[in-house]
This record gives C-alpha cells, sequence and structure tokens, in this order.
C-alpha cells in the first residue's frame, strides 16, 4: 500500500493535488454550510420541549463531531510522520491543529449558548464539557509545542507524540454521556439505533455535518500546500511557482 | 418537502425568544470560519511573496558581486599598462 501511496506524498505532487482539489471543496463547502444553515433556521419545525433554541444543534453537533474527527486525522498523520518519517504527513498535522482548535471553540462556544437558555448555566465543570476543553488544551498544547524547540525537527517529533497520546481523550468524550451523570444530552445519531431525531429536522442536520466535512478537507488542503511551499522553498519548483506568482499578482 | 416554519420576518429574527442564543452562536460561528479561511488564504498568499522576495534578493547580490568583481579586473588591467 505504500508503495502505491508513496508518488502522493511526494511534496510537489501533492500540492498540485491540493490545489486542484481546494477550489471545489471550497464551493462545495460554503453552499452546503449556507443549505445546512438556511434549512435548519427557517424551514424545520421548533423541537416540542426546546422550541426554536434547538436550532443551534445544525451548527453545535457538526462541530463537535469534527472536532474529533479532526483530531483522528491529525493523529493518523502523526502516527505516519513518527514510524514512517514521512514528511508530508508532518506537514499536515501542522495544517488540520489550527482547523481543528477552531471547532473545537465553536462546539464550546455554541453549546454555552445553548445550554444557558436550556439549562440555565452557560458552562458546568460535566464529563463532556470538561473533556471537549480538554480538547482545545491538547490542540493547542500541539500547535504550541511544533513551535517551541530552536530544533524543528524536535518540535515537529514532539507534538506528533502529543497528537498521539491525547487520542485516548476521544472515547471519553464520545462516551461521557454514558458513563457520567450529566447535563448534556444523549447522542442524537448514532450508528447502531434509530436516530431519535424527526426525519424533517435529521436532513438539515446531516448536510451540516457534510458542511463541516468538507471545511476540514478544504482549509487542510490550503495550508498544507502553505506548509508544502514553506518547507520546500529552496526547490526549484517552488522558486519557479513563486516568481510567476507574484509576477501574476 | 421542508415547510417555511416561520410566518414573517420578524418571528424569523426573534427565534421563539431564543434570538440573542440561536444568533450568537450562528453569528460567532460564521465568523470563526470566515476568520481561519482569510487567514489561511492570506497565509498562502504571503509565503509565495517571501519566496519571491528572497530570489529578488539574492539575483541583486549576485549581479552586485558580478559587478564589483568586474570593475577589480579592469583596475587589475588598468595598472598592468600603466607599469
Amino acid at each position: 500500500m505504500f508503495k502505491w501511496l508513496d508518488p502522493y506524498a511526494k511534496p510537489e505532487t501533492l500540492y498540485r493535488i491540493c490545489g486542484l482539489w481546494f477550489p471545489w471543496l471550497m464551493t462545495a463547502a460554503v453552499v452546503t454550510l449556507l443549505l445546512g444553515t438556511v434549512w435548519g433556521l427557517a424551514f424545520t419545525p421548533a423541537d416540542y420541549q426546546q422550541g426554536d433554541s434547538y436550532r443551534i444543534i445544525h451548527i453545535h453537533v457538526p462541530s463537535a463531531i469534527w472536532s474529533m474527527g479532526a483530531y483522528s486525522s491529525m493523529a493518523i498523520a502523526a502516527l505516519i510522520a513518527l514510524v514512517w518519517q514521512v514528511k508530508a504527513a508532518q506537514w499536515a498535522v501542522g495544517a488540520i491543529a489550527p482547523i481543528g482548535a477552531v471547532f473545537t471553540v465553536i462546539a464550546l462556544f455554541t453549546g454555552a449558548a445553548w445550554g444557558k437558555p436550556m439549562w440555565g448555566t452557560w458552562w458546568v465543570w460535566d464529563a463532556r464539557l470538561t473533556s471537549e476543553l480538554i480538547l482545545l488544551f491538547l490542540y493547542l498544547g500541539v500547535i504550541a509545542l511544533s513551535g517551541a524547540f530552536a530544533d524543528r525537527q524536535t518540535g515537529a517529533k514532539a507534538s506528533a507524540l502529543l497528537a498521539i497520546v491525547g487520542v485516548v481523550n476521544l472515547p471519553i468524550i464520545h462516551f461521557s454521556v454514558e458513563w457520567w451523570n450529566t447535563l448534556h444530552q444523549g447522542a442524537t445519531i448514532t450508528k447502531f439505533a434509530k436516530p431519535s431525531i424527526d426525519a424533517s429536522m435529521l436532513w438539515p442536520l446531516l448536510i451540516s455535518i457534510l458542511a463541516f466535512g468538507l471545511w476540514l478537507a478544504a482549509l487542510t488542503c490550503l495550508r498544507l500546500k502553505t506548509a508544502i511551499l514553506q518547507n520546500e522553498q529552496h526547490r526549484p519548483w517552488v522558486r519557479q511557482l513563486a516568481a510567476s506568482a507574484v509576477k501574476e499578482g | 418537502m421542508p415547510e417555511l416554519h416561520f410566518s414573517s420576518w420578524n418571528a424569523f429574527f426573534a427565534m421563539g425568544g431564543y434570538s440573542l442564543f440561536v444568533w450568537l452562536s450562528f453569528g460567532v460561528t460564521f465568523a470563526l470560519l470566515g476568520l481561519l479561511w482569510w487567514l489561511s488564504q492570506s497565509g498562502h498568499r504571503q509565503i509565495l511573496k517571501e519566496i519571491a522576495a528572497k530570489q529578488a534578493r539574492e539575483l541583486r547580490v549576485q549581479q552586485q558581486l558580478l559587478k564589483q568583481s568586474e570593475l577589480q579586473s579592469a583596475q587589475q588591467s588598468a595598472q598592468e599598462q600603466s607599469t
């Protein structure tokens, strides 16, 4: 498999692929986000218990899901970077971390703004909220560590290691609503059961989940391109690219 | 077919009394996503500019060195002629 994958990890090829995919992914991301938002805000009935406040679900759940999805992909990239010394994987760790951090902030913030009217408080130190906050600190740690050493390779290794160790937090976040008593409601969609949400509300939610996934993919492509340029700036193909890009304005 | 839930724009903005929380959530989400996109895009442009600027500087230094060495060799040959 790695023989087949190897040419794609070549920086120049990877840059071209990311450049090819980015405009499509970004367009799809914006369109689906707008669609999911408008549908979720205006074209679904109100919740019979939570009224219109539940509409926050259309950004809260997708951002929370992908805050963990981004972390998983970052950790996989970190593992590949550490074990097989693939440079592109190491750059991917740095590209994904800020996106995941922003998703986590969104999940925490929208959760607080939903918790205030429903629970009567912005924040409680319960398992779900605390473990998601730890996820944010893990992201910040990964970002900070990569720049904390004079030797960039040491920093990249340290941050990759933290990313891998932090994976233990993911099942804790996921199962926290089952393991501990909490104010947080249980899962709305699970793989194994019929969703506890009406179909009229489920569709815009699924579209929003797709939208956040597309945002993650698109921004990862864009940030990976930047990382490739930064790390390969002495290669002829990058020099050529930079010269012609600046000439074009 | 999904049906429009609100009867008027006012009702839509009022969000059944939860307007502050709903609009705050969506506003902050869009602002953060937009900011991240903008920062990523400008970071990409920036690095291209930096690389091009570095290249231009290298070229200038090279040309200067070339000029200096030409000047030196010209002086040398002038000295040799005068002696």
